[in-house]
Formats: structure tokens, sequence, C-alpha cells
């Protein structure tokens, strides 16, 4: 038989239009979801604990507590920085570790990913639609957290003026601001996290696996951050940079090691998307 | 037949480690036919689905689906092919209609404008219509297999894959699911159906491929398949010996005497030779039958084997 034979007439090929309506199901799906409701109310409780434990045990939080804890009863928005520092060792980390373990995994797991990617999903798509839903989760997670912390520190506290660690006093607005680029900061460096995950994520077909490993990923490189003897590593590890969101609250504002974490941040992103690439395009799917 | 085949395969081959599950086949599934892909179980069915559909990659061999090179070009081909692959698989947490619209928000050829109207109406074709805001964990094992199908058939197909449709389904279901593949035959759309079952495809095959132990050992249409083993002559009679010889002379094979007359293979002997010839032997014929043979028939004779054993 000839080759035009085989070719199927060009009108059979159905268009495909660009699309955010996967986008939209899949965060539909993600937000939904009752463990995940769950997850954020708990992250939203933090800062809600913080503000009326500190309010009610006295005005006179103890001397070995963070520094944002001390200017809490100063200004409100310290709540929602207190509750973020908080939340950086393992709530935050677990939250976008559920999310992304979850991406690939949960969908081998449940046999869904057979039919997504008959309908057709390209795998690529696929990914991409996954990290970008994990992406708004790490940035909703976090703003919750913020937005939370704000509201029920102004309300118990009151706001005016910031004084920054630095010492000097910046306006509310601008320290309004501040709160904000830190928690944009935070938000990025873990969709980085998530982009570990979701590599992490078509290495299973068990979600819970891929999101305890990838709590695993950040605790180590919490871990080895804290060990002095492996100094030159530190730069390299995804959560060295984390802590730099205070860097934010100096006059004036430390860049480098916002910067730092950010390009740590995206180099993380990058490797590990690709990896889950690597992986996934050409896997045999079974499940 | 016109334009090209619904599905080509040419050497496929799958190799998990040293096994091979499935070995160098050729299937060909015409445009506009029924295709029974029978098998018993662990016998290569599932493993070829998958990889026509992209899921898995051949280790050797090449795929047309549709006309485009597979995995190659899956993704142009598998907007025009609806897939029941192994079971049905949704989200247990939401009800029946949102998992299909998941399903119709990630197809990119699909019109968001007719989204309502086509999940209704996939809904409805299944029978699943006033259950479709149910949550899919409430599903019994034929509603979740009926929106399997539902899923499939959101937007106009050309070839339908449905592996093991009738799984789980109650004898009514299976007789629902048999119509609903005469239905889309009859619009034109070509079925790829595999079974472990004979009887239930039986009735609706134009063409039969059969697996065993990864090989596909007969394809073809079906009647030239039951062509493939001659019917039998049975004549009832109380002179078995005569009758015997009656029916080697007329040239029937494998002739055998039995309490209550004699049978042979007819070959090209046309059947009611044999009730004349008998007659005019002075025979006094009680009963004659003639044995079509059934595909489960056909299959022991090509796998030596009971339909239901594992390959």
């Amino acid at each position: 038989m000839s080759a035009a034979e085989l070719a199927p007439p060009a009108a059979r090929v159905a268009v495909r239009r660009p699309s955010l309506r996967f986008l939209a199901s899949e965060l539909r799906l993600v937000l939904r979801r009752r463990r995940n409701i769950a997850g954020l109310a708990v992250l939203a409780a933090v800062p809600i604990l913080i503000a009326v434990a500190v309010k009610s045990t006295a005005s006179q939080p103890g001397s070995d507590a963070p520094d944002f804890f001390q200017s809490i009863t100063e200004n409100g928005l310290f709540v929602s920085l207190s509750a973020l520092t908080i939340e950086l060792g393992l709530f935050l980390p677990l939250a976008v570790a559920a999310i992304s373990g979850d991406a690939i995994a949960g969908e081998a797991n449940l046999g869904t990913l057979r039919y997504l990617l008959t309908v057709p999903v390209a795998r690529l798509r696929l990914l991409g639609v996954k990290y970008a839903a994990i992406v708004i989760f790490a940035f909703l997670a976090t703003f919750l957290i913020t937005v939370v912390g704000m509201a029920i520190g102004l309300a118990l506290f009151g706001g005016g003026s910031v004084t920054t660690l630095s010492g000097s006093q910046i306006s509310f607005t601008a320290g309004l601001a501040r709160v904000v680029l830190a928690s944009a900061y935070l938000s990025c460096a873990l969709a980085s996290l998530g982009a570990v995950g979701l590599f992490i994520s078509t290495l299973t077909e068990q979600p819970i696996a891929a999101t305890i490993a990838t709590v695993v990923f950040s605790t180590a490189s919490f871990i080895l951050d804290s060990i002095p003897q492996v100094a030159w590593l530190h730069p390299y590890l995804l959560t060295h940079h984390w802590l730099a969101f205070g860097d934010f609250f100096r006059t004036p504002i430390a860049w480098d090691g916002a910067l730092h974490g950010l390009y740590v941040a995206a180099a993380y992103g990058c490797v590990f998307f690709a990896a889950a690439w690597a992986r996934f395009a050409g896997k045999d799917v079974t499940s | 037949m016109t334009g090209p085949d619904a599905v080509r395969t040419l050497g496929l081959t799958k190799r998990f480690g040293s096994h091979a599950a499935v070995d160098g086949i050729d299937l060909v599934v015409p445009a506009g036919a029924v295709y029974g892909f029978l098998g018993p179980n662990g016998s290569g069915k599932t493993t070829t689905i998958r990889m026509l559909l992209g899921l898995v990659v051949p280790t050797h061999g090449r795929i047309e689906l549709l006309g485009l090179p597979v995995p190659a070009r899956v993704v142009d081909a598998l907007p025009r092919v609806g897939a029941l692959v192994e079971g049905p698989a949704f989200h247990p947490y939401l009800s029946g209609i949102d998992n299909l619209r998941r399903l119709d928000a990630a197809d990119r050829t699909s019109d968001p404008a007719t989204s309502r109207r086509r999940l209704g109406e996939a809904l409805d074709r299944v029978g699943l219509g006033a259950a479709a805001s149910k949550r899919y964990r409430a599903y019994s094992l034929g509603m979740r297999q009926r929106l399997a199908i539902a899923a499939a058939l959101l937007t106009p197909k050309d070839l339908m894959v449905l592996d093991e449709p009738t799984n789980g389904l109650d004898p009514q279901g299976t007789r629902e699911v048999r119509s609903l593949i005469a239905s889309l035959a009859d619009d034109g759309t070509t079925v790829l159906v595999s079974s472990h079952l004979l009887s239930e495809v039986e009735q609706v095959c134009t063409h039969i491929g059969v697996m065993h132990a990864g090989h596909l050992v007969a394809q073809g249409p079906a009647a030239e398949i039951r062509r493939q083993q001659e019917a039998e002559a049975r004549v009832d009679t109380d002179q078995p010996e005569q009758a015997a010889e009656v029916m080697r002379e007329l040239g029937l094979r494998d002739v055998r005497v039995t309490p209550h007359g004699a049978l042979g293979r007819l070959g090209d002997v046309a059947p009611e030779k044999v009730v004349t010839a008998c007659v005019h032997a002075g025979l006094s014929v009680t009963r004659f039958v003639v044995d079509a043979p059934t595909l489960e028939d056909i299959f022991v004779g090509l796998t030596g084997e009971g339909f239901d054993v594992s390959g």
C-alpha cells in the first residue's frame, strides 16, 4: 500500500484549541477535595492560634521567641510573619507535598490516569497543568496564612507603622507591601518543592509514598542545612534561603538572600520538572 | 472497505522483562467492522489495547491507529477514539457527571459550548441520566461500567475500543451493551471489543481475532473463521453401521458410529444430501442434526484449551 493510502483525510484531524478548562478542572478537583480543605483549615488555624495565645498569655512573650513574635503586640502584621515562620518548617511543605505527590501517582492509583491520557491529554500538557495547579496551590496556601494572620492580627493588636528588624520605622502601607512580597517569595520557594513532588509522583502509583518522600526531601534539606560540616552544600539546598524572607523587614531590604533563594528555586523547579518529563514521557502506564 | 483500516499493527511485540506479553502480532481491524478480540485472561489482549492507545510503548513493531502512527501521533488519533480500558476508573468523591465534566474539560478538541448537552446525551445513552449527580463512590459496578462507556461517547468517534465492556453487568446490562455496539456500528463507528466471554460477542461481531499466549492465532471475517471448522452431520437411526457406510460413500470424513446412529464431518457435502442418501438406502432416519461449530469449538481447535483457561 502507498503512503497516500495510509494518510487520513486532513480534515479528520481534530482541531486542538488552547484552553484553560483542564487547569480550572484540576483546581476544582484539588480545592473541593475534603482532605485538602481540611489541610488548608489547619494552615489557617495556626495564625489564629498564635494571635489568641499571645493576646491571652500576656503582652510579654519570652525573650527567646522568634524575632517576629516579640513584635506581634506592637503590630498585627507580625502575626502573619510569625505564622509563616512556624509553618515553613513542616505544615507548608507538607501541604505542597500532599498536592504534588498526589499529582500523577494519585491519578495512577485511581486508574484515572489512563483515561486522561486517552482523552487524549498529551503527557507534557498533563505535567504542565498539574504543575501549574501545584504552583497556584502553593501561592494560595501561603497567602491564606498571610491574609488570615493579618485579619486576626489587625483585629487583636491593631496596625500602624511598622518597626523593621533593623529598628527603623516604615509606614503601615510599606509594611503591608513587604508582607505581601515575603509571602510571594515563600510561595515561589514552595512551588519549587512542588516540582520535586511532581517528579517523585511520576515514580510511583502510591500517592502517600510520594507525599512522604517529598516531605522527607524538604526535611532532609533542613537537617543538612543545620550541619556545619557540610557548609559547602548549604547554598545549593532547596530550603537554605527560605528564611531569607525575613530580610524583607530590614531597612534597606537585603535582597541578596532572597535573590539567591529565587535562583535556587528556579533551578530546582526546572531540573525536577525536566526530570518528571523525562520519566513520564516514555513510561508504560499499566495502572 | 473504503479508507484505511481503523487499526493495523505489524509485528507488534511487548516484552516485560523476558516475558513476551504480546509476541509479533499483525492485527487488522477494517474500518466499519465490529471486531471481536478474543482470548482467555492473560493472553495479551489488554496489553495490545494499551499499546494501540499509546499507554504502553511497544518493544518492537509498528502501530497505525486510524491511519496515524502510534505513539508518534497518538494525540492526533485519540480524539476520534473512544476507549474503555480494563474497567472503569473515576474520582470516587466526584459525582458521575462531574467526572465526565472533568474528562470533557481535558479534551482540547471538544467544544465547551455544547458540553452540557453532550454530557446529558452520553449519560442518557447508557441509562445513567437519573444517577448523574450521585457520587461515583455510591455507584454499583454496573453503573460504573456504564459511566465509563458514557465517557467514551462524549464526542463522536470513528473507533470505539471496548476492553471487557460487560464485566460486572447483569444479563440485562450485557444485552444493552450488545445493542449499543450494534447501534455504534450502524452509525459507521468501527468497534474493537475484547472479551474472554465468547457468548457476548459471538452475536455482534463481523470480524474475529483470537489471542493465545501473546500470539494472534486466528483473525479474519467471522464467517471465514467459522468455516475453518467444518460442521458435523448426525443421523439417528436404528441401523448405525449402514448409516455410517452411506456417509462414508458420500465423502464425509471422521465418520463414527454412535449407539443411536452415525456422525461425520460434512466438508463440502450439502447436508440435505445425507438425508436423501440415507432414505434411498432404506434407512429409517429418526433424527438429523447439523452442528455448526461454536466459537468455543473453534477456540479449542485453535489453542487446545478451554476458553476460560489463562494462556
